[in-house]
């Protein structure tokens, strides 16, 4: 079957079978290898997407249920050449080590401020409970989308903590 | 916060920009035309007979193109284990399966959904057996694992090289100790129980065999590219040049992706039978039930010491899970941990670990490999000593530390020369950051609250960064994988002729950020920019052979032999500078991206033009071959000998059980540090992966050898929310092994946490009486052991 959705600010559609999984229709059809798969189980949080504004999963939706559907991958997030501030952040405060939590880490983070432009340490890590990370123990994913939350409000970032000798 | 690099600032990670905008390139984003897949038939039992695999269904499906069984692959002989003690995996099993998960066929494709259907349709018929699952259980050799073998495979008895007599003399001194008048003897059995890595990157390979030219490129999420390209020749006859693995972007190892796998070796062979690249992606069940499981220790720890804090003696003796077959260092696993059997102490020490079969998925190296289990009997047996006696947990230890007069030249008790250690200073500067004091008096003003809340200390030494090269003849070289040594590090700097520079080394990192930490370390060596040099690791066409990343060991072995290389180039650059600016040698200083003559900065020349120089031969001084590059192997001295003190406070719920970590405490020493923003992210991983076992993770098998824990649900990784923000930072002692002054870091945070915040809990539950619960302290556990407390 057909299905059409728009990706990333393009509209785009490719043959999908009734049982292609939205991520495969997404890495394997469209080549958006970003997104990953981690458990395929909707456990790890690693093919988080935005749809429709929110961040959905997914591995645990078909390509045919995303048919008219409006998604942002992490390849979508950055614009004209400028990161995301929560790509920043991720930079600037090693949010990230082998990576592949990452990209759904991100877009979790991105609906977390869309949704809570101040939230506390606290409601940062309940806001990715469900993005499994293995490297860095959440810490400095916590003082990266801090760091973008500042960005956000116009503010300031607290220094890193490796430059507060 | 110690934010001291030995070069000078950080740098942000250069492999970041790709990452954070879903660019990076892992083993399945890999796309080559015409690609086939993989799914394996694996054994839904322990232990059972394989009667008839019945194919036909399977093979005459639409889309398939081959199914494969042992008959098909038996020829290649078992997977390839580095230190061959016991029984091997057969590449595909037909004969008797001995764990669940076992691959008895496999089916290739041309879609991965096909594949699956296609396995599924696979009829296997089995007759099950008896297993065994239970370490005493299988010591036992009630049921053998492997027909006609003991389970037994080896046992490792501590102080290394001690003989028989000299053993009996260690003995027979702790015996004596124990009848002293002043003699409290503490001993407890403890369980560490067995752990699924879960890098959230599943297992990937890719294989593509081209007929025209008789060579495999294989893609593979593995840490080491030069053992699986050494094993796919083996396996296939070919020479070592002709085989390429490429480890590209890889999603988190922790030790499990350091194994060769049959998946690979297989998934090369359809390649080459079928002609066409084909590639396998674990599930995330198959991560659980196929890729090697860590840690499955049970064993006993006693101290004998005296009324003031004086230990006498140390005896660890226990039992340790190999699984069901040997695979790439099974059996070498406990023997790591002997090597840190006495920690940072001095008293006598008696340690015997019986490696034994069973029918579950073979156990391997798992971040820290050997010493957290060794560290985690150490130091909860210590802390029991300290609250018998009713001695600060922290005294006991500083009093039976290796002083740090005896370094250089200090030997453990288990027999090993240690390189540098500073234990007590390490210590005190735990206890002054966490305000030890301070801590101790609120939780005492807590407990008169009647809240349960918990203060936790724990001390480590690890070692790391393995050589001396001598090791090889202990048995520990790579040579099964026609890798001669483990021991070395290897690196090729080249600056191309407009001065840019290449580092290629066979490091395969997983997250630890090698392309920024090697540029970093030739930059700084050369005077030029870290933008002007590529890093190029993991793929075995590019590198000089050289054999990964593992075991904490890639800055201070690699690391170093970067610096060796950087170090000869700069050599060679010095003297065509020193031609092209007519000034002495001596006076060359490399800066700013090119060389000048010392207090003349204008007299200089750039990269560039040294290297445009440098491929010229008839401008060179007489002498001097053309070229601008060097090849350094680095072997070291020794093993380094990190350490450090953390220190956990918790509060216990007891009406439900629930630990909350209030806040976690780590110094660490790993000499110098070239990142500290590196350095600080391995410690949190490490930190939440001990925390992980301390808390949350359990590898349960059944009786019947049924892995009731193989997904995400019941096998619980710590979130976000369970885990407080990590308070880091650092005392300094370098080593003297290698020219950089560092130690490893990868490992050590696991090394130091499990017990810090098991004996914290304990530290909260004492009110009650409890003295000891078994990883890991989920709910349930806790809650039962205040209940048997109460009882
Ligand atoms: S891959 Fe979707 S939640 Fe893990
Ligand atoms: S950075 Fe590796 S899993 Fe999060």
């Amino acid at each position: 079957m057909k299905v059409s959705m728009s990706v990333n600010g393009k509209q785009v559609s490719g043959d999908a079978e009734p049982r292609t999984l939205l991520v495969h229709f997404l890495r394997d059809t469209l080549g958006l290898t970003g997104t990953h798969v981690g458990c395929e189980s909707s456990y790890c949080g690693a093919c988080t997407i935005s749809l429709d504004g929110k961040a959905v999963l997914s591995c645990t939706m078909l390509a045919a249920q995303a048919d008219g559907a409006d998604i942002t991958t992490v390849e979508g997030l950055a614009s004209n050449g400028e990161l995301h501030p929560v790509q920043e952040g991720f930079w600037e405060r090693h949010g990230l080590q082998c990576g592949f939590c990452t990209p759904g880490m991100i877009m979790s983070a991105v609906t977390l401020l869309e949704e809570n432009p101040e939230p506390s340490e606290d409601e940062i890590r309940q806001g990715i409970e469900g993005n499994l990370c293995r490297c860095t123990g959440y810490h400095n994913i916590v003082r990266a989308i801090e760091y973008a939350g500042a960005k956000m409000r116009g503010e300031e970032p607290a220094p890193a903590e490796w430059e507060n000798a | 916060m110690s934010s001291t690099s030995v070069l000078g600032g950080v740098v942000r990670r250069r492999e970041d920009p790709a990452l954070i905008q879903g660019r990076g390139r892992y083993t399945d984003d890999v796309k080559l035309a015409a690609t086939a897949h993989v799914a394996f038939v694996r054994s839904p039992y322990a232990h059972a007979q394989v009667g008839s695999v019945d194919t036909s269904a399977a093979a005459a499906m639409e889309g398939v193109l081959a199914v494969y069984t042992a008959a098909d692959t038996d020829h290649l002989g078992p997977l390839i284990a580095q230190v061959p003690v016991g029984a091997l995996r057969p590449l595909l099993n037909s004969g008797t399966v001995k764990h669940v998960g076992e691959a008895v066929a496999m089916v290739v494709a041309e879609d991965p959904y096909v594949a699956k259907d296609a396995a599924d349709a696979v009829e296997v018929d089995y007759d099950p057996l008896p297993a065994v699952v239970d370490l005493k259980h299988s010591l036992s050799d009630e049921v053998p694992v492997h027909e006609g073998a003991s389970n037994t495979l080896i046992s490792w008895v501590g102080p290394f090289g001690a003989d028989e007599a000299a053993l009996a003399e260690l003995q027979q001194g702790i015996e004596a100790a124990k009848q002293r008048d002043d003699a409290v003897v503490v001993s407890q059995e403890m369980t560490n129980q067995r752990l699924i890595p879960v890098p959230i990157e599943p297992r990937s390979v890719m294989a593509d065999y081209q007929a025209g030219y008789d060579r495999f490129d294989i893609y593979s999420s593995t840490q080491i590219p030069s053992a699986l390209a050494g094993a796919i020749g083996k396996y296939f006859g070919m020479s070592m040049n002709q085989v390429t693995v490429k480890a590209m972007e890889v999603g988190g190892g922790f030790g499990c992706k350091l194994n060769v796998y049959n998946d690979e070796v297989l998934v090369a062979f359809a390649s080459k039978h079928l002609g066409r690249p084909v590639k396998w992606t674990e599930t995330r069940r198959e991560a659980a039930n196929s890729t090697i499981q860590g840690r499955g220790w049970v064993a006993t720890a006693t101290v004998t010491g005296t009324e003031d804090g004086e230990i006498l003696g140390f005896e660890l003796e226990g039992i340790a899970d190999m699984g069901a077959y040997s695979q790439n260092f099974t059996v070498a696993i406990p023997f790591l941990g002997l090597f840190v059997g006495s920690g940072q102490y001095g008293f006598p020490t008696y340690w015997k670990m019986d490696c034994v079969t069973t029918h579950t998925m073979t156990t391997d190296a798992y971040r820290g490999a050997g010493r957290p289990e060794a560290a985690y009997y150490l130091e909860r047996i210590i802390d029991m000593y300290a609250r018998r006696i009713g001695m600060d947990p922290a005294d006991v230890r500083r009093k039976n530390y290796i002083s740090s007069s005896e370094f250089p030249g200090a030997v453990s008790p288990m027999g090993f020369p240690m390189d540098t250690g500073d234990y007590a200073t390490n210590l005190d500067a735990a206890l002054e950051t966490a305000g030890w004091s301070d801590l101790l008096a609120e939780r005492d003003a807590a407990r008169a609250e009647g809240r349960y809340v918990g203060v936790g200390l724990a001390t480590y030494v690890e070692v790391c960064g393995f050589g001396p090269s001598g090791l090889v003849d202990l048995g520990f070289s790579w040579a099964e994988y026609q890798m001669p040594s483990a021991f070395n590090g290897s690196s090729l700097v080249r600056v191309h002729p407009d001065g840019s520079a290449t580092v290629s080394i066979g490091t395969g990192p997983s997250g630890q950020g090698h392309q920024t930490t090697w540029a970093q370390i030739v930059g700084d060596g050369l005077g030029l920019d870290v933008e002007r040099i590529r890093v190029i690791h993991g793929d075995t066409e590019e590198a000089p052979p050289s054999i990964g990343t593992f075991g904490s060991r890639s800055a201070a072995v690699d690391g170093a032999a970067c610096y060796e290389a950087t170090g000869k180039v700069r050599a060679k650059a010095a003297r065509i500078a020193a031609h092209m600016l007519e000034a002495s040698e001596e006076d060359i200083e490399f800066a700013d991206g090119g060389a000048h003559v010392a207090g003349a900065p204008d007299s200089s020349v750039s990269w560039g033009e040294i290297a445009a120089c440098a491929y010229q031969p008839h401008r060179l001084p007489e002498g001097l071959e053309g070229g601008l590059e060097a090849h350094a192997i680095f072997s070291p001295g020794n093993a380094t000998w990190p350490f450090g003190t953390h220190i956990a406070v918790v509060e216990v719920d007891p009406d439900t059980g629930d630990v909350d970590l209030l806040r976690y405490i780590g110094m660490d020493d790993c000499g110098n540090v070239i990142s500290p923003m590196i350095v600080d992210g391995q410690i949190h991983g490490g930190i939440a992966q001990g925390i992980g076992q301390a808390m949350f993770e359990d590898a349960v098998y059944d009786a019947d050898g049924n892995l009731l824990s193989g997904s995400l649900v019941d096998y619980i990784l710590p979130t976000a929310s369970d885990l407080p923000s990590f308070e880091l930072d650092r005392t300094v002692t370098p080593t003297d092994v290698n020219p950089l002054g560092v130690k490893g870091i990868g490992e050590a945070g696991t090394i130091g946490s499990a017990h810090t915040v098991v004996n914290a809990v304990v530290d909260a539950l004492e009110p009650l009486g409890v003295t000891h619960i078994d990883m890991p302290l989920r709910p349930r556990r806790v809650w039962q052991a205040i209940q048997d407390a109460r009882a």
